[in-house]
């Protein structure tokens, strides 16, 4: 069984997201660095997969050398090998990414034979652009289903079970593999990386390929910092003293 | 906001554990109509107590340091917000071994229990630790972990419900408003702008961490700290520690060689770290509370410089390499340029007063530091000389120096330290106009804040065969000494030595007021024929020494006020914050003077050589000031002769302008060549020509904490005019003395392995014959404030205080140094081991 989970590295902001003067990027001059919370599912989804089948699980992303980083954390968490595609970290558009990755699989597949699940996060947390992992799968003529919050693989009967959260239950989805699913944070509960395996994965060797794909349609045109909105809150008061007037509130608003 | 106040007698900035314990003790001590602001919201506004690792090891070899750790520690456990786990630095290394019978000594001094354990004694108390990786362990029963942030709601609320305080969060401070107080060059504080609204008020503590700085640059004035990285990772969770249902149910462990600690938080273990390359931050890259991922000061880990460490911890303790990495950030704190806090009044600007660099084991402690001093005066606590952010120079306060120097210690936070540690960094700020000749020479420097000043002359070697002098035995005790110090010392005795004083900071007060305000501020008298000169103390309210300088009355309106490089930030601050409105003008003259010293039985020879002036006692009488015309090669120069000594032997200071010194140099060497005259460092003038003197030397034997009375410097009669302190000296003297300066010589200084052992005068406890521990009635500990060598009496030499009913002359104690007891006697009170009559000074 192997597994592929494909993350990107994205900026880990606070409440206030600072804008670059140009308005072409998230100002990151402060911040850390993580993979979207979608993928950190998906990376450990892949790494039990890839335990209790005894199969290996591998990381990929498209970017600047420093998103070795989100690598070695995947690493660092089980998965056993890592491929950088890499660019110059300028922001590469969906049908770009999209066609780079397509490439590097079937790159990778031809050497080491086909990954039986490639997952994705459902969208990714800066752009959530929601297109990667669809474009990916119909260039790789692949099914795909997005926002799973539960996989389980059937190796001998070929197949994969994926369920889908809807009001009032799930769906379920049986998908021949290889297959492909863009799953969300509820799949399971990430573990954290253990000491051990990060300084493990600091040995790990990332194999870097040169991400390659012709430009997609979409552009950035700016980016723009929303106005501040103004906060409702009211404070009714500290410890016991506000007793009163929450009992009043609950009055005017019908609770009681 | 309708609410916000728009005058207050006192506003804090800052409501971390310094800005809350702050405003608590300040309430205690009466003060009333207080305001505090934070720009974040509470109980935690983001700063560095909000991540703290919040536990106290109560033994430092600082005094400072270690007296206010248990001070603070004491009253987080008074508010019943402390658990006392206990704490074990582990050693690794033989060197570490030493270092844990230093911190031994140390705690002997403090009064605090510690053992050192073998290997299997740590493993008693930490089970899951790796015993064959270590040689020993110093463990302290009373190291406690606190609860930083509700000790500080406490204080702040404390404050509050007596009406004193209100309380302003989420408001962000803008601007601070100055305008000129009647001293040139320095403002006053008059208020507070904020988003909120602008607060009048006359009195402002800056007690803002990692953002003191920049608060401080509000008004233009300057904090010198920088915000430091400290990595700090939380991994867990684990059974063992999980089973103890407890935040804290084992020892804190410091890996010291690792610079490392590991320390339980209920199930799970935070590691820390030292070891990592020091990261400093300008406080404009610091995200405020809406932009930081989690808080502004717990910046975005980087793992790579943490991976070391995680090694070392698993080796330590293996459990820790399968146990998660639940959080971990690079934690800011903030670090100084000497490593001590910045507390007091900030001299730029009056009444704006610095609260900063202070850590959480310190914090409630130094709190009450300030506000006592705002109160009082002076602290009363205790002697805070080392933390008075006074005793910054201007070369100090720049971003440059602060860095490199934070750059230079971080790593040394767990590091060994000698007393006597040079800086690497940042040399040769300031020089003597003889610098040139003194490299060329072979001189040893010291630096002495910015100041460069020769300890020993490599020229002088000649003298250790002459003298058949030895290096020390063991290479701790050799460390940043050498022989030559003892060969320059004998050469004076016999001789002549001269020593470079340009460090010396000298101020002249002029005008109309300035004897009246000179003796306003000295204990003994200065208006005295012009001409004279008194060597005084300066006090404190409380009658503590503030200072211990020389006066000179250079013309009939004009006060010379000559002190020591470590003190003259902080005296030239006291001078101006006594500063009469009229009549009275400060200036700074060390710049423009230079200081040579010429002293032993050849200097009236060798002075001779380059004047006719009459150089006898009636001629040139011992205190007196004398302004002569030297010959020198460079034709004659004015000079001040200055009848005095610090190290015994007859002689002069010799005061030019800083642009006659080479000249002066050059003369005073050539005059001196037949009369063995040798350039000579501050290891004689300083420590063992002093110490054989009995001369006490303000920040070692000196300090607020003790009256002249006690450290002997009181004169037979107190001068009809007022000044600061006159009354607590007035009811010390009669009172007496509670404690008594001493002269102790060690006896033997042979150690437990037949090795010859010298204590550095950092701290070590003078103890009974029995090894106890002394106090004296206010509490006060006697331990060794300077140790050096003896050379002219043939044995080490040590100050220190005793209660004075166990000051006697003859009376045998003992000394700790590196945990182990060696036989000392008191050999003078007073009086002095060399020359007591002083025949060879006066001669």
């Amino acid at each position: 069984m192997r597994v592929l989970v494909c993350v990107k590295r994205v900026p880990a902001p606070g409440a206030k997201i600072n804008v670059t003067a140009d308005g072409q990027d998230v100002d990151t001059a402060h911040l850390g660095f993580a993979m979207s919370p979608h993928e950190e599912c998906a990376v450990e989804e892949a790494v039990q997969i890839a335990e209790r089948f005894e199969g290996d699980a591998t990381v990929l992303t498209l970017g600047a050398p420093e998103a070795e980083e989100q690598l070695r954390y995947a690493a660092s968490l089980g998965v056993q090998n890592a491929v950088l595609l890499s660019t110059d970290g300028t922001p590469w558009d969906p049908q770009r990414t999209a066609r780079a990755i397509a490439a590097a699989i079937t790159s990778l597949e031809a050497d080491g034979g086909p990954f039986d699940l490639i997952l994705f996060g459902n969208e990714s947390a800066d752009s959530g652009g929601y297109q990667v992992g669809i474009r990916v799968a119909h260039a790789l003529g692949r099914p795909i289903v997005n926002a799973i919050k539960g996989i389980e693989p059937d190796i001998d009967g070929g197949l994969a079970t994926a369920k889908r959260e809807i009001d009032g239950g799930f769906e379920l989805y049986s998908l021949p593999m290889p297959a492909v699913m863009g799953v969300k944070e509820g799949l399971n509960l990430p573990r954290y990386p253990t000491m051990r395996g990060r300084l493990a994965s600091k040995k790990m060797d990332v194999t870097v390929m040169e991400a390659e794909g012709e430009a997609g349609g979409q552009g950035r045109v700016t980016l723009k910092q929303p106005p501040a909105t103004e906060s409702n809150m009211v404070k009714l008061g500290d410890g016991p003293e506000a007793a009163p007037a929450i009992v009043d509130l609950f009055e005017e608003l019908g609770l009681l | 906001m309708s609410d916000f106040p728009s005058t207050a007698n006192v506003v804090v900035i800052g409501a971390g554990i310094v800005g809350n314990c702050l405003v608590g003790h300040l309430s205690d001590l009466g003060w009333t109509d207080m305001v505090q602001i934070d720009k974040g919201p509470l109980p935690n506004p983001g700063g560095s107590t909000g991540h703290a690792s919040n536990f106290i090891f109560p033994v430092d070899h600082n005094k400072e340091m270690a007296l206010l750790g248990v001070q603070s520690a004491n009253q987080y456990r008074d508010l019943g917000l402390s658990v006392d786990s206990g704490g074990i630095e582990v050693a690794r290394t033989p060197e570490r071994m030493d270092e844990l019978n230093r911190r031994m000594t140390s705690a002997k001094a403090w009064g605090v229990e510690a053992h050192l354990l073998t290997p299997a004694q740590v493993k008693e108390h930490v089970p899951f630790i790796n015993d064959d990786v270590i040689l020993g362990g110093f463990y302290c029963p009373s190291v406690s972990v606190v609860d930083s942030l509700e000790t500080g709601t406490q204080m702040r609320k404390k404050a509050q419900e007596a009406g004193n305080l209100s309380v302003f969060a989420n408001t962000m401070v803008t601007d601070l408003l100055t305008e000129d107080s009647h001293v040139p060059g320095q403002r006053k504080i008059t208020g507070v702008v904020t988003d909120k609204g602008t607060i009048m008020a006359d009195t402002v503590v800056i007690a803002t961490g990692c953002w003191s700085n920049q608060t401080a640059n509000l008004a233009d004035a300057y904090i010198p700290l920088v915000p430091a990285v400290h990595q700090m990772a939380d991994v867990g969770p684990m059974d063992i520690l999980a089973e103890t249902n407890n935040e804290i149910g084992y020892p804190i462990v410091r890996d010291m060689d690792t610079f490392c600690y590991e320390r339980q938080s209920s199930g799970s273990m935070e590691v820390g770290s030292y070891a990592h390359r020091p990261i400093l931050h300008h406080p404009d890259e610091i995200p405020s509370n809406e932009e930081a991922a989690l808080s502004p000061t717990e910046m975005p880990f980087t793992p790579d410089d943490f991976d070391q460490q995680m090694e070392e911890a698993i080796e330590l303790m293996d459990m820790l390499g399968d146990a998660e990495i639940k959080y971990a950030i690079n934690g800011l704190l903030s670090l100084t340029p000497d490593a001590m806090p910045c507390l007091g009044e900030i001299p730029e600007v009056r009444n704006l007063w610095a609260a900063s660099a202070v850590w959480v084991k310190e914090g409630p402690g130094m709190a009450q530091v300030v506000a006592e001093w705002m109160t009082y005066g002076y602290p009363r606590v205790i002697d805070a000389h080392a933390s008075d952010i006074a005793r910054f120079y201007e070369q100090e306060k720049s971003d440059d120096h602060i860095w490199a120097r934070a750059e230079e210690h971080f790593n040394k936070t767990y590091g060994i330290v000698h007393p006597s540690e040079q800086w690497e960094g940042r040399r040769n700020l300031q020089v003597s106009p003889y610098f040139s000749r003194q490299e060329a020479l072979g001189a040893e420097f010291f630096s002495a804040r910015t100041w460069e000043r020769p300890q020993w002359y490599k020229s002088n070697a000649d003298l250790v065969e002459r003298y058949g002098l030895e290096e020390r035995e063991v290479e701790w005790d050799n460390r940043w000494w050498s022989p030559i110090t003892l060969g320059e010392h004998l050469n004076l005795r016999e001789n002549c030595g001269m020593v470079d004083l340009s460090a010396f900071q000298v101020y002249e007060l002029s005008g109309p007021g300035a004897v009246a305000y000179a003796d306003y501020l000295a204990v003994n008298k200065v208006d005295k024929p012009v001409g004279s000169s008194v060597y005084t103390p300066w006090l404190t309210p409380d009658g503590g020494f503030h200072s211990d300088l020389t006066m000179m009355r250079t013309a009939e309106d004009t006060v010379r006020i000559v002190t020591g490089v470590f003190d003259g930030g902080r005296d030239s601050f006291w001078v101006k914050k006594h500063l009469p409105e009229t009549g009275v003008t400060f200036k700074d003259i060390t710049l423009e003077t230079t200081t040579l010293g010429v002293w032993g039985p050849n200097a009236p020879a060798v002075v001779g050589k380059l004047t006719d002036h009459d150089l006898s006692q009636e001629g040139s009488p011992y205190g007196s000031l004398r302004n002569v015309e030297l010959q020198t090669a460079d034709g004659p120069i004015q000079a001040t002769l200055f009848r005095i000594s610090y190290v015994g032997d007859t002689g002069w200071e010799i005061y030019t302008a800083w642009d006659n010194g080479p000249a002066l140099w050059d003369a005073l060497m050539e005059a001196g060549a037949e009369h063995g005259l040798r350039p000579t460092g501050g290891g004689v003038y300083g420590t063992s020509g002093r110490l054989e003197k009995g001369y006490r030397l303000m920040g070692a034997e000196l300090e607020s904490e003790y009256t002249p009375v006690e450290a002997g410097l009181a004169r037979p009669k107190v001068k009809a005019a007022d000044f600061i302190g006159k009354e607590a000296y007035l009811a010390a003297r009669e009172a007496g003395p509670i404690a008594k300066m001493c002269t102790f010589t060690v006896e033997d200084n042979t150690d437990s392995q037949g090795r010859k052992r010298f204590m550095q005068g950092g701290n070590e406890p003078i103890c009974t014959t029995d090894g106890e521990q002394i106090l004296d009635s206010h509490g006060r500990v006697s331990r060794v404030c300077t140790a050096g060598p003896g050379p002219s009496v043939g044995k080490h030499l040590l100050l220190g205080y005793l209660p004075a009913e166990m000051a006697e002359v003859g009376a045998d104690f003992t000394v700790m140094y590196m945990n182990e007891l060696f036989p000392i006697k008191v050999a003078a009170i007073e009086g002095s081991v060399f020359d007591p009559d002083d025949t060879r000074l006066k001669g």
